[in-house]
């Protein structure tokens, strides 16, 4: 079943310096607990793609379904992990608090109960009572995470979500990200500009062009569901798939399956 | 120990300067006039304002002008916090209102007292000059503390679906409240020079009301003692707002020592 479909999206901004057309003619779909990587040059419209899946843009052409209902405004089983953890969260909240805020129409104890579950996920058990600023930028993205996972999306978006930590702790996030979405199954949609990211958390790449953006390729990525930052790395398949989509990126020969 | 250090630290000036005074004042005495007139060394000041703030002058003309005053500036706070943070987050409004708004708050506060006095009359007209006059920095405040929201957020709070009461009293307000401190206090200096200027221009008590009737009487060491009160006033209501900012903002970094040492790399 598509969880997602997105069918002849184009979005063009007015500026003052005439038309930009970010997206146009973009088609593709993600199945109900896939991990998709979009994965194209920077400033290629890689945002505005994921802001017309969240809702928070209206495109210019084409729809977005969410399960078979059109998105019209943000909707209401949607989260989204953005790039910047410093100013996602929430700084006069304590870490849990931050994590319960969206869910205001539970109950009380739901809530605490969420929250918990969502920290211990990302390895937060402990550190509940905490400020934002008082936690590592890594751990930042970790409290972020937990708040999107506590939401319980039925598609979680992310914009460049390890964009902003150190490379040690981006390996960290990505096998974290691994992890969960093996044990909960969550359908991912990460929008990327780092090429090996793509490939080594993805079930599929998405490939895209420079602005306006549009999809060069759709590659499957057969790895698995369990991969290792060294040993997957290091692997035939990886490298392969590595140059085939650097090759994309850089306009090269196209040799689509 | 480091907490007495730094205690010692704030004072020792003020201790000084005081000791001077009194050092100055005393010296300037000679056989022919015993004591200066117009500069009763501070000694004799403390004694004549720990009378005066002990006698009935308490009730009727401090409590009722620190009353005042205290009223005044919490009104043009929940005026200008609401307002501010309406007008902030509203898309246009501040286009059309900059300008009166700015116009309004460059008059000198103290000039609208005639205003007043004409408008309510001497004996009501105290409180409406304080409101007035101290609500434009929290109010502009607010509105540029709300306006700063950054973009992040705003797109966290319109995903997660956050009700309105939600983003305005648990986002805008305290991504405004640093400014917002920031306006109050300076607010409340307003307000404390208004209650004395509105009382000495007319007023049936209060504190401006006796430093004038003081300087009538010929009685240098009350008028002293009135001034004295005035700075004891300003100083323990900055202090005390202070506290309470240190309190609400206790989130922010800047205000815990774990951060300083964080941010220097201890």
């Amino acid at each position: 079943m598509n969880m997602l479909e997105v069918d002849g999206l184009g979005h063009t901004y007015k500026g003052k310096d005439g038309l930009h057309t970010a997206i146009d003619g973009l088609n593709f779909t993600v199945g109900a607990g896939e991990l998709v990587c979009v994965v194209g040059p920077s400033g290629c419209g890689k945002s505005t793609l994921l802001r017309t899946i969240a809702g928070l843009i209206r495109p210019s052409r084409g729809t977005v379904s969410l399960h078979g209902n059109r998105v019209d405004g943000v909707p209401p089983d949607l989260a989204v992990v953005f790039q910047d953890y410093s100013r996602s969260l929430f700084p006069w909240l304590s870490v849990t608090r931050n994590v319960e805020f969206p869910l205001r129409s539970l109950s009380r104890t739901e809530r605490e109960q969420r929250a918990a579950e969502a920290l211990a996920a990302v390895g937060l058990a402990g550190a509940g009572r905490k400020y934002p600023w008082q936690l590592s930028g890594g751990m930042q993205q970790r409290v972020a995470i937990a708040r999107a996972l506590a939401y319980r999306p039925s598609l979680l978006l992310m914009d460049e979500p390890f964009a902003s930590v150190d490379a040690q702790t981006r390996f960290e996030l990505e096998d974290l990200l691994l992890r969960i979405r093996r044990e909960q199954d969550t359908t991912v949609l990460l929008v990327t500009h780092d090429i090996d990211e793509s490939v080594y958390l993805g079930d599929r790449v998405l490939v895209l062009s420079k602005s306006p953006a549009t999809v060069v390729a759709d590659l499957d990525v057969p790895l698995g569901p369990v991969r290792d930052q060294i040993t997957t790395r290091a692997g035939e398949e990886f490298v392969e798939l590595r140059a085939k989509v650097a090759g994309l990126l850089q306009g090269g020969p196209v040799t689509v399956r | 120990m480091n907490r007495l250090t730094r205690t010692a630290q704030r004072w020792v000036v003020f201790v000084v300067a005081v000791g001077l005074w009194e050092l100055l004042t005393q010296l300037a005495r000679t056989a022919e006039a015993p004591k200066s007139f117009f500069f009763p060394p501070p000694s004799e000041i403390a004694v004549t304002a720990v009378d005066l703030w002990i006698s009935p002058a308490f009730g009727e003309h401090i409590v009722p002008g620190v009353g005042r005053m205290l009223a005044g500036w919490a009104l043009a706070g929940v005026i200008g916090i609401a307002l501010g943070i309406l007008l902030g987050r509203s898309r246009g409004a501040m286009a059309y209102l900059g300008a009166l708004f700015n116009f309004l708050r460059s008059i000198p506060p103290p000039l609208l007292v005639p205003f007043f006095v004409a408008a309510v009359g001497t004996t009501n007209m105290q409180f409406p000059t304080i409101v007035f006059g101290a609500i434009w920095p929290v109010l502009l405040n607010t509105v540029d503390g709300a306006r700063g929201v950054d973009a992040t957020k705003v797109e966290t709070a319109r995903v997660f679906r956050l009700s309105r009461t939600q983003w305005t009293l648990g986002v805008v307000l305290p991504s405004a409240l640093p400014k917002i401190f920031a306006g109050l206090r300076l607010s409340l200096s307003i307000a404390l020079i208004l209650m004395v200027i509105s009382e000495l221009i007319g007023s049936a008590n209060g504190i401006g009301n006796q430093l004038v009737r003081a300087q009538r009487d010929y009685e240098p060491t009350a008028m002293w003692a009135w001034i004295v009160l005035l700075g004891v006033l300003g100083y323990l209501f900055n202090t005390l707002l202070l506290v309470l900012e240190r309190r609400a903002l206790a989130w922010q970094p800047r205000h815990s020592l774990e951060a300083q040492a964080l941010a220097t790399g201890g």
